[in-house]
């Protein structure tokens, strides 16, 4: 399993990283090895509102469909339109096939380091 | 290889009779620019293809099929004689209706038996499908909370092993999905569920036995939950096969119940079809169901149309004639067999589960209802064979694979779902086969990984389909 040390990570599998008061959001390696070939993804539009918690896009593999959660409360600037031709490129870039870029951040839910998530995972396994 | 890829110009034959009314051809302004491309075929190479393509084809008369949630149990040739009787098959959805009377007397006794089985007071036979039934279901929530003026309920509660189309009939009706956890033991979680409770929520959506093959043993509480909060209570009925004449969701507490008679009641899925998803509710919905309804008025039948309708989920009466070999098959096993088929179904459940135990590992180590669900996390991990590599291996022994991969909540999950109609010595061979799988993944996981070999098509490239799907055939010209 492959993780940034620069980056924040959640419980369900996203990751995080934060630029001045821009979020950038994407899957981990770990939920990429998990799904198996994607196959399809689902984006908000740039404008939308993303609720910490709530689901703001969904990827599907050949096994089964899974909602994408979002970290923070806060509006849509960006979203990486590549994705919806080439969703493979989450399985092979997972760091740098990122999702969406969040500003006017108002609520951030409590993040996890690399080493906490990777712990995270661990137990999880077992 | 295609028709159009086996037409010879010139070719053709005569399976239509002469065209006897005369000829009106469309105005200028409507034909069509370029011609119709149209196979042309000898009528011995049209029956051949066909003929071809069925070889390719796996049914449940081809060998065992214990694909769980879809209920393939053998579908009686009874039931095909009876829904070819001309009086069936032979009459237009605008004859008179004193001129059909049999055909509604079938609609009005499927309705009795049905709602019968289910607890429920009426019942809507124009549903094509299961989840067509949902939305159908959603859709009278939404009408008896317009019509109390509820437009702040507009929540579903839905637990995380539903099956995938409950959270998308929801959305379709235009509700928001709140997911419910399950607990350790596979039902839902109770506290979970008070959490979510509340006075914006429509309503429940469950099956029962749940996606795990257990029956909720919480359920009368559950369903008091969401009464108590003022919602309602939808039953998906893609389980009933456990329980049909044994429990009512009626009496659980449920309001409006979807049946699927082609799992069931043992009307054929897919290529046989087309199917049905019958929808059942209690007395105070009833003005909401779509229109036709059959209603008796001494001897004389006739259709009615309830007076706040939602309006027409399919055209006329639904798909007629698998609502006649539905109660074809109500009517062969009757009052004693309708119970037995489910007992049977969960016998035959628990009997194969047993001999696997000990190979296999069980989601749940409980006695299950019609169906069992396995994980394949610790084989997948000891020797890379996965789910879909024990489905493929099943293929090769004549076995049609169980469903894969669902529930969600289970890591590499198989679910097997025998139903009543297979003998003891077909579970026994299939027992054999799957203990022969889990030894070749130890012994030779190459092999599995590279499974099927002996089916028309071998193993096939899922992601390249679903990446780069081709969706229509391109003519040369």
């Amino acid at each position: 399993m492959e993780l940034k040390a620069e980056l924040k990570y959640t419980k369900s599998h996203e990751w995080i990283a934060k630029d001045g008061d821009v979020a950038t959001i994407g899957l981990t390696d770990y939920a990429q090895s998990e799904l198996g070939d994607l196959v399809f993804v689902n984006l908000p539009e740039e404008g939308d509102e993303v609720t910490v918690g709530e689901a703001f896009g969904d990827v599907e593999s050949v096994k089964a469909a899974s909602d994408v959660y979002s970290p923070v409360t806060g509006t849509v600037s960006a979203v990486n339109e590549e994705l919806l031709d080439a969703p493979e490129s989450i399985n092979e870039a997972p760091y740098d096939a990122w999702f969406i870029k969040v500003t006017d951040i108002s609520e951030e839910e409590e993040l996890l380091s690399a080493e906490e998530y990777e712990k995270f995972v661990e137990e999880s396994e077992e | 290889m295609l028709l159009f890829e086996k037409s010879r110009e010139g070719r053709g034959c005569a399976i239509l009779p002469e065209c006897d009314v005369p000829v009106v051809l469309p105005q200028e302004k409507d034909a069509r620019k370029q011609p119709l491309h149209m196979p042309a075929l000898s009528e011995p190479e049209l029956s051949r293809h066909y003929t071809e393509l069925a070889h390719k084809t796996r049914g449940v008369n081809d060998g065992f099929y214990p694909l769980g949630s879809c209920t393939m149990k053998y579908n009686p040739r009874v039931n095909e004689q009876i829904a070819a009787l001309e009086g069936f098959n032979q009459i237009h959805p605008l004859q008179p209706q004193g001129t059909v009377q049999g055909c509604m007397e079938v609609m009005a006794l499927a309705e009795k038996y049905l709602c019968e089985i289910t607890g429920m007071d009426h019942m809507t036979l124009q549903p094509a499908a299961g989840a067509h039934g949902e939305l159908t279901g959603l859709l009278l929530m939404k009408a008896y909370h317009t019509s109390k003026g509820n437009t702040h309920k507009t929540k579903i509660l839905v637990p995380d092993s539903a099956h995938g189309t409950n959270p998308a009939s929801a959305a379709m009706a235009g509700y928001t999905v709140v997911s419910i956890p399950s607990g350790d033991d596979g039902c839902v979680d109770i506290e979970k569920l008070k959490e979510a409770a509340g006075d914006d929520i429509a309503g429940l959506m469950l099956t029962n036995p749940n996606t795990v093959g257990l029956f909720d043993k919480n359920i009368r509480e559950i369903t008091q939950i969401v009464h108590d909060c003022g919602g309602l209570c939808y039953y998906d009925g893609a389980n009933l096969n456990a329980v049909m004449g044994i429990v009512r969701p009626g009496d659980m507490g449920f309001d409006i119940v979807h049946l699927n008679l082609h799992k069931t009641f043992s009307t054929p899925h897919g290529g046989g079809g087309p199917g049905a998803g019958p929808v059942g509710c209690k007395e105070e919905l009833a003005q909401f169901l779509p229109s036709v309804l059959v209603e008796k008025d001494g001897d004389d039948l006739h259709f009615t149309k309830p007076e706040h309708s939602i309006g027409e989920m399919k055209s006329f009466y639904g798909n007629f004639l698998v609502v006649v070999k539905a109660l074809t098959y109500i009517l062969t096993l009757g009052r004693e067999g309708i119970p037995q088929a489910s007992s049977n179904a969960v016998l035959n459940a628990n009997y194969m589960m047993n001999q696997l135990k000990d190979l296999y590992t069980m989601a749940y180590d409980d006695i299950c209802m019609h169906e069992f669900v396995m994980s394949l996390a610790d084989l997948k991990k000891d020797t890379g064979i996965s789910a879909m590599d024990i489905a493929k291996g099943l293929l090769d022994n004549n076995i049609h694979p169980p469903t894969m991969y669902f529930p969600l909540i289970v890591e590499e999950a198989l679910m097997v779902e025998p139903t009543e109609t297979e003998s003891r010595e077909t579970l026994d061979e299939a027992v054999a086969v799957f203990r022969q799988l889990h030894a070749q993944a130890a012994a030779d996981p190459e092999g599995l990984h590279h499974a099927p070999t002996k089916t028309p098509v071998t193993r096939l490239d899922e992601v390249g389909a679903a990446r780069h799907p081709h969706l229509r055939y391109h003519f040369e010209d």
